[in-house]
């Protein structure tokens, strides 16, 4: 495997760059409403979550649930606009790359960019208290697992794509129920038996293990197993949504 | 480019195949072609877009692929860049096989796309700096070709504008400037100066005319006569998928069609043209109000429009467009 993949990855980041700013606040602004908003206002009602504060419990699914936004924003529309609208990949492709590096580069891309939303959790995390310590900081590897999983999924729906509407589909089927299954706002255990059992099928239920177990010393059941199933879905995405990619754009 | 050693003396041992292309590089009554398309045939849904399609160009001249809309112009530039696959026939780009090769020939080639590609989120020296580590250029080396390349293209006082800022024109030869940015042997132009004014298409005619003075190969399709007939040493005609015709512009208007064209126009031309013009040209074509009459003498068709004095007639030389419109007909392709 080359590692042209990297100027890809260098491309966005040196866009990113230009605009470090607002990315950076709207990486901080949206999961602190949502931890203000209902981490202490739902908090007050709900009281104490699996022997903690709520605002506790819900940083913890926060970290994995920010850090999956932030993959599928980035590989779906982000991309999505460098494969159409800007005809970005296309102009890439006349240079010595190929469709795999470049579908590759977002891949990484997406995931480093996810794993930096989801470090803005963990600063928020140690700043209310939530999180003492050096040992929390071993999540963040894992966040980039979790940045690679989702963004490698994103991707397929990137390369399937037509157009902006079609991303509308997969967070109202997908990544919403996926997020209210996982253990994400609630405890898994408040769920059905069989749906919990089913639960742990989604990709989402394992990083919210993992970044619980990490940062808030939760029982992890499985951690190594969900750390490859992370993976697996990570990979297995990037691997169909190159193959997509080429279909389409070698037509 | 290919640069093989000084050949030692030894000529009578067998070479292998590399040396063997050397030295046949070495001999410069017969280097290789640039670009080799033999046999080649792509199929979209069923549908034969290129048909059997076989040419070469040679190093440093100006090719041009003319043909009307859907003609399989662009269809053939993406297989020859390895950017589609073909379903037979085989491509050889700079001496290496295209599609298994073609990401290692494309760090010698440019390309200018029919619509531009520009990075929008770059300003105008970023997106040539970017463009060049594509091509594994270090950013340092590529700092430094930028101002000779703006220059080129008549873009040095807009090193940092943004891309939404620059005109249709602009665009165009920033394009152009970003296909130089590895020095390539040779481009391939899709259409470039589609919609551009004459202004902006003269600029660019400029820049293509001295890249081929500087030993460039150019590979460009076009549906502008005028601008094939301009820049292109040898050129093609294509239409549905096959070439109809492959001669130097002069060549295809000595051999293809009559010397002179004289055009009359008014109304009730047609039946003018049936009835007087028919028997003293070699060929006739009536579109709408307008017979266009080719020939080789034109002093007798001259002598009787004289007699109806209502008809306004041109005469002038048959230019490529004539041998155009010939071999692709007058009907509209969209």
């Amino acid at each position: 495997m080359s590692r042209r993949f990297l100027y890809l990855v260098e491309r966005n980041f040196l866009v990113w760059r230009k605009l470090l700013v607002p990315s950076l606040i709207a990486n901080l602004a949206d999961p602190l409403i949502y931890l203000l908003g209902l981490g202490f206002g739902l908090g007050a009602l709900v009281g104490n979550v699996d022997g903690r504060p709520y605002s506790t419990f819900l940083a913890g699914g926060m970290l994995c649930y920010s850090t999956l936004n932030s993959a599928s924003a980035e590989a779906l529309y982000s991309a999505f606009s460098r494969l159409k609208v800007q005809r970005t990949w296309e102009g890439i492709l006349h240079a010595p790359m190929t469709i795999t590096d470049v579908v590759v580069g977002e891949w990484l891309w997406a995931s480093a960019k996810a794993t930096l939303s989801g470090c803005a959790i963990l600063v928020v995390m140690y700043g209310f208290g939530f999180a003492h310590g050096a040992a929390p900081l071993v999540v963040v590897p894992v966040l980039f697992a979790v940045g690679l999983c989702f963004s490698g999924v994103a991707l397929i729906m990137t390369t399937l794509a037509k157009g902006y509407d079609f991303f509308t589909y997969y967070f109202t089927l997908l990544v919403t129920p996926m997020g209210f299954l996982s253990g994400v706002f609630f405890p898994l255990h408040q769920l059905p038996h069989a749906v919990q059992s089913a639960a742990w099928v989604l990709p989402l239920a394992h990083a919210a293990s993992l970044a619980r177990g990490l940062t808030l010393g939760d029982p992890m059941p499985w951690p190594w197993l969900s750390l490859a199933v992370l993976l697996a879905y990570g990979v297995a995405g990037v691997c169909v949504a190159a193959w997509i990619a080429r279909r389409r754009l070698t037509k | 480019m290919l640069t093989p050693p000084e050949s030692p003396a030894a000529p009578r041992v067998a070479l292998p195949p590399v040396c063997a292309t050397a030295a046949v590089t070495n001999g410069a009554a017969n280097p290789p072609p640039m670009l080799r398309v033999e046999a080649l045939r792509k199929l979209y849904g069923g549908r034969e877009v290129v048909r059997n399609l076989s040419f070469s160009v040679r190093r440093g001249e100006c090719f041009g692929i003319l043909g009307p809309n859907g003609a399989g112009k662009t269809t053939t530039l993406r297989c020859c860049l390895g950017l589609t696959y073909a379903d037979g026939g085989t491509i050889e780009l700079g001496g290496l096989p295209v599609p298994e090769a073609a990401r290692v020939a494309r760090y010698r080639v440019g390309v200018v796309p029919q619509f531009d590609n520009l990075d929008p989120d770059f300003t105008v020296t970023e997106n040539l700096v970017m463009f060049a580590r594509y091509f594994d250029i270090p950013g340092r080396v590529a700092r430094e070709r930028v101002p000779r390349l703006l220059e080129f293209a008549g873009l040095a006082d807009r090193a940092k504008a943004r891309i939404d800022q620059l005109s249709g024109g602009m665009k165009r030869r920033l394009t152009l400037a970003r296909a130089l940015i590895n020095d390539p042997d040779v481009l391939f132009l899709d259409e470039p100066t589609t919609g551009l004014d004459p202004q902006a298409r003269h600029l660019i005619w400029d820049g293509l005319k001295r890249l081929v003075a500087g030993g460039k190969t150019l590979i460009l399709t076009t549906h502008f006569m005028d601008e094939a007939e301009r820049l292109c040493n040898r050129l093609c005609v294509m239409d549905e998928g096959s070439i109809i015709a492959l001669d130097t512009p002069r060549g295809l208007i000595e051999k293809l069609i009559e010397p002179v064209v004289v055009e009359v126009y008014g109304e009730g031309v047609a039946g003018w043209a049936e009835s007087h013009a028919r028997a003293v040209v070699d060929r006739l074509e009536v579109t709408g109000e307008t017979a266009f009459c080719y020939m080789h003498d034109p002093e007798l068709l001259l002598a009787l429009t004289r007699a109806d004095p209502e008809f306004k007639v041109l005469r002038r030389a048959a230019n490529l467009e004539d041998v155009f419109i010939k071999l692709t007909g007058r009907d509209i392709r969209d």
